[in-house]
């Protein structure tokens, strides 16, 4: 079994990156049709910020079973996934606030962070884009004979798109090295999911419907997700095709940052919060007599986090001329 | 390499010959598909119908045989009906170190796959700050194919050309879907392939282990001229070539552009041809509103003194019946008179 402070610090990680994100992201920026306050202080995260708090034991729990030349592909809500699998706080947060030495040189953005180095190949901000993406990885890694599989996130909106489904068959068809993994959070954007998604448990039952071998876990039960995981992987990873972990969990969040999400039951919210997969953690962990140890994680993570905050806000923007760098050498269009 | 060519038959005995095949257009890219397979294990094809060959033949060597008989199925995919996946997974593929040639059957059905063409192929390294590279060819064939109607005969080439990240090619013979076909291969970045559909039987000149003698960028000038500047590509290069033969019947002189790779088009070969005659008309079969004959002509008029004007297809779906069909074909006698026109302004 992993063990759980290893998980509880990757996902206190995950969640001092997104508090720390939140509030950089808060001031100066437009939100969704308004414009920006004049008088307030210019946010550090000026885009669209989708955060994955109250979602950080579906990322450690899966990703505790990956290596660094495991591929991996994520979704627009996609901070914890790359931390997981990895990648570094500090060029995470300066691609956040559209620095130079972000891992995007300020390219990207939260939307598209990504670490190629360590197997995490992009946050994506389409829905349901990383699964054809995966899929083909996943084809490349097993025609190539390499000792590696394919992971893929995507939320419960992503399975009423029509690449979920092809994705899919692909990767039963052609015997795949590859994990799908539904972060069901509930809801598709500002809408809840239920009511736009035909049949129940959508995620797994499709998944077998097309003879693929699909759990479903509590996703803010960081242990058990693990276990499911260890399963699904060795399962991937013995060559028998591909698996479908099903994870439940809660988006604390609106859809971005500043979104303060009053479409949803306030009730809802706050039964949601009790079953705070990192308090459930870090409970467990006390149960255990690890609390002091889990205390020092938890002290290490916001101040890791501060760290790259500082860093980050202090890092040059990229020169104007990088606008035409890392792009096919073969014409810009600018020629006058 | 490209010398090869010109070696004169005698000094040939001392190396490998390299002989001059007469093939078709389709059996020229799947000559080229062949030799870069060879070349790199990594190159692998996939699209529907590539087990029997494609459905126009082009996966089939010349001797025939469909090539998943020499490369086996692991290499020459055959895939689902899943436009989206076939292009998607194409660009998961590259990422992961392969050099898949993505085949679309038709560029109407590219349509399906157009976020995994647009907004991943296209953005992925610029998107991720260079940390990957999507060395990805994805073939559209294009153009009017005989009674095929409003889905399956349309030249998308303008829509590509606008998407930053991609690669557009257009080729007009057997020796050009050869060299191109190399070319995009080797290019490390995502290409858009647009083979004409109506060329697939044309016959000419292909010289087999020349795999650099058609570099992307370049135009090739089909016929001299000093009275006015032609430009065009794909299958109407055809037409304007017998177009300029009418007009020299006539006394007109008329230059010839094929211009063979649309994105980077080759603009010093057509600046400067332009400003040698005064006179540039740009003939395409794809639509001419917001076609990219729009584009070649505003730059010629931005850089140069001469007379612009396009040709192209009015904007309506290609329709069934032949009548209807033929308004949306450019012929060679609307060719001429345009140059006329042009002449006389």
């Amino acid at each position: 079994m992993t063990d759980l402070l290893s998980l509880y610090r990757t996902m206190v990680r995950i969640r001092a990156f997104e508090d720390a994100a939140e509030r950089a992201s808060q001031g100066g920026v437009q939100i969704w049709g308004q414009s920006a306050a004049p008088d307030a202080e210019p946010a550090l995260v000026k885009g669209p910020l989708h955060l994955s708090t109250g979602q950080e034991a579906v990322a450690a729990g899966v990703c505790a079973h990956l290596h660094a030349r495991d591929l991996l592909t994520s979704t627009h809500r996609g901070h914890g996934h790359t931390l997981a699998k990895g990648a570094d706080s500090t060029r995470m947060m300066c691609e956040l606030f559209g620095r130079a030495p972000g891992y995007n040189k300020g390219k990207g953005g939260s939307m598209h962070i990504a670490d190629f180095s360590v197997g995490m190949l992009g946050a994506n901000g389409v829905v349901t884009a990383g699964l054809p993406i995966a899929v083909g990885a996943a084809h490349a890694l097993k025609l190539r004979g390499e000792d590696a599989i394919a992971v893929c996130f995507f939320g419960d909106g992503a399975i009423n798109r029509g690449p979920f489904l092809e994705a899919l068959n692909w990767a039963q068809i052609y015997q795949l090295p590859v994990l799908f993994v539904c972060e069901d959070n509930q809801i598709s954007a500002t809408t809840r999911s239920a009511p736009m998604t035909a049949g129940t448990q959508a995620a797994s039952a499709r998944a077998q419907a097309l003879g693929i071998a699909a759990t479903q876990v509590d996703g803010n039960d960081v242990l058990a997700v693990s276990d499911v995981a260890a399963a699904l992987i060795a399962g991937v990873r013995a060559g028998s095709g591909p698996r479908l972990l099903h994870a439940l969990t809660y988006r604390h969040k609106g859809h971005v940052s500043v979104d303060p999400a009053h479409y949803r039951d306030p009730a809802e919210v706050a039964a949601a919060l009790l079953t705070d997969p990192v308090t459930r953690a870090r409970e467990l962990l006390a149960a255990r007599g690890q609390a002091d140890a889990a205390a020092d994680v938890l002290a290490q993570a916001r101040a890791e986090t501060a760290a790259a905050v500082a860093v980050a806000k202090a890092a040059p923007f990229p020169e104007a001329h990088e606008a035409f760098e890392d792009i096919a050498t073969t014409g810009q269009g600018v020629w006058a | 390499m490209n010398d090869a060519v010109l070696t004169p038959p005698a000094a040939a005995d001392a190396a490998p010959a390299r002989s001059t095949l007469t093939l078709s257009y389709a059996q020229a890219a799947a000559l080229a598909l062949s030799e870069a397979m060879d070349a790199d294990r990594n190159v692998v094809a996939l699209g529907e119908d590539l087990g029997r060959g494609g459905v126009f033949g082009q996966y089939r060597g010349a001797d025939g045989r469909p090539l998943v008989e020499r490369f086996g199925p692991d290499r020459i995919i055959d895939t689902p009906i899943s436009e989206s996946t076939i292009m998607g997974a194409g660009v998961g593929m590259a990422l992961a170190g392969l050099r898949p040639v993505v085949e679309m059957r038709v560029a109407d059905f590219a349509l399906c796959a157009i976020d995994e063409l647009v907004n991943q192929a296209a953005k992925n390294r610029f998107m991720f700050g260079g940390q990957g590279r999507v060395p990805l060819v994805a073939r559209l064939p294009i153009g009017i194919w005989t009674a095929s109607a409003a889905q399956h005969s349309q030249s998308f080439e303008a829509w590509f050309a606008h998407v930053p990240g991609l690669v557009v090619v257009a080729p007009a013979t057997p020796a050009d879907n050869y060299g191109l076909l190399h070319s995009a291969l080797a290019s490390g970045d995502p290409v858009v392939f647009m083979e004409h559909k109506e060329l697939w039987s044309l016959q000419g000149p292909v010289t087999p282990g020349t795999p650099q003698h058609v570099p992307l960028g370049q135009a090739h000038c089909v016929r001299a001229g000093s009275d006015i500047t032609l430009v065009s590509w794909s299958r109407q290069v055809h037409a304007v070539a017998e177009a300029a033969e009418a007009l020299a019947a006539q006394g007109v002189s008329a230059e010839v552009i094929d211009l063979r790779t649309i994105w980077p088009w080759d603009q010093q070969a057509v600046l400067a041809s332009a400003e040698r005659t005064g006179r540039l008309l740009v003939v395409h079969e794809s639509i001419q509103a917001a076609g990219f004959g729009g584009e070649i002509a505003a730059t010629v008029a931005e850089h140069t003194a001469a007379r612009v004007a396009r040709l192209g297809a009015p904007r309506i779906p290609v329709g069934y019946a032949p009548t209807l069909e033929s308004v949306s074909r450019i012929g060679v006698e609307q060719i001429v008179a345009a140059a006329l026109r042009l002449l006389q302004r």
